[in-house]
């Protein structure tokens, strides 16, 4: 048993799993599923500095917080007691495409040579980690959600904007992966 | 409680809350703040489900982006099914939640955030290969400097925070 679970999940096991948490949460406390919001009550939690936008009671929305504590200690949990023994297939056109930006290591979720604490200091890293990491914080907060909050829980409830939103999630993944991303790789 | 006596007592937090996916109706029922231990009991297992079927790995999002695999697209298509019939049995059949209490869903309003931040963010989860969730998990399998990221994305939630009134909405 413990030897299937460890292998990678299918899809059409794991997209209905992320499927349920949307009647899951409403359910057990009338919670909307969303993650980006979590990064607003830490905000507002920690560094309010009187914007509006951070002032309101945080301790209402505190299951939030909850959630994604969770969430990190489901991968703590995942990679130590389910680590899949086998190594990570990858699209062999990816494969080669990054071996020309001299990433080889293609083990584990995060490409080791691209986010190191060592690399975190050089042009690239700094892009990729701290750039990188803005744009999703400000983005999902200006777009009012995430792939949970708009694609999964908006779509599921057949809101348009949330439609809207997920297009331009899109838009902007298809541009990076694809146009900027190569040059910020060969830096 | 109607979004009506909502914006009659707090109109600017209803608002400010509005915007977010986060929920504006709060329960009535007041319970110990333990009660949120099922949340990260949630949590916990949707982590699980993350790791396991690699949707936090950067790899699966290039992949995604370059139409080199099918994986995130059936993942994120098959939770919409399964959300949008969980969603449509609860209103059909007005299932309650555990504590006896109606469901209630928030239409969202559109506003060109959605679009502007919309495609940020798509900027930054091709580079990062990560949306929001997947940060924490990726933290938990000891990807101990993608800290560092998730630090920057509460900044810039944080900025979008104090630039939000000069903004395009």
């Amino acid at each position: 048993m413990i030897e299937i679970i460890s292998k990678p999940w299918p899809w059409y096991i794991a997209g209905p799993l992320i499927g349920l948490t949307v009647p899951i949460l409403l359910l057990i406390g009338n919670k909307t599923f969303g993650i980006s919001s979590s990064l607003r009550h830490i905000c507002a939690a920690c560094i309010p500095a009187n914007i509006s936008f951070f002032k309101y009671d945080w301790k209402k929305e505190i299951w939030n917080l909850f959630f994604v504590a969770g969430i990190l200690l489901g991968g703590y949990v995942s990679i130590n007691l389910l680590a899949n023994p086998d190594p990570v297939v990858i699209h062999p056109n990816l494969a080669s495409e990054l071996k020309t930006y001299g990433i080889t290591n293609l083990n584990g979720l995060v490409p080791l040579e691209l986010f190191n604490w060592t690399t975190l200091f050089s042009l690239k890293g700094f892009i990729m980690m701290v750039v990188g990491g803005f744009m999703v914080g400000f983005g999902t907060r200006y777009a009012g959600g995430c792939t949970s909050g708009h694609a999964i829980s908006g779509l599921s409830n057949f809101q348009l904007p949330s439609l809207i939103a997920t297009c331009c999630f899109m838009a902007g993944g298809f541009l990076m992966a694809n146009i900027i991303l190569p040059y910020i790789l060969a830096l | 409680m109607t979004k009506e006596t909502l914006n009659n007592t707090e109109p600017q937090e209803y608002q400010d809350r509005s915007l977010n996916t986060i929920c504006t109706n709060e329960s009535r029922l007041s319970h110990p703040w333990w009660y949120n231990f099922k949340y990260l009991l949630v949590g916990i297992a949707f982590g699980i489900v993350f790791v396991k079927a690699e949707i936090v790995s950067w790899f699966r999002i290039q992949e995604m982006f370059k139409m080199q695999s099918f994986h995130m697209y059936g993942i994120i298509g098959s939770a919409i099914a399964v959300g949008a019939l969980s969603i449509f049995l609860i209103k059909k059949f007005n299932i309650k939640t555990i504590y006896g209490e109606e469901v209630e869903f928030h239409p969202k309003t559109f506003n060109k955030g959605q679009i502007y931040g919309g495609f940020i963010f798509g900027l930054g989860w091709a580079i990062t290969g990560a949306c929001p969730g997947p940060l924490f998990a990726q933290i938990g399998t000891g990807a101990s400097v993608i800290a560092v990221t998730l630090l920057s994305a509460i900044a810039g939630t944080w900025v979008y925070g104090l630039w939000r009134e000069k903004l395009p909405h």
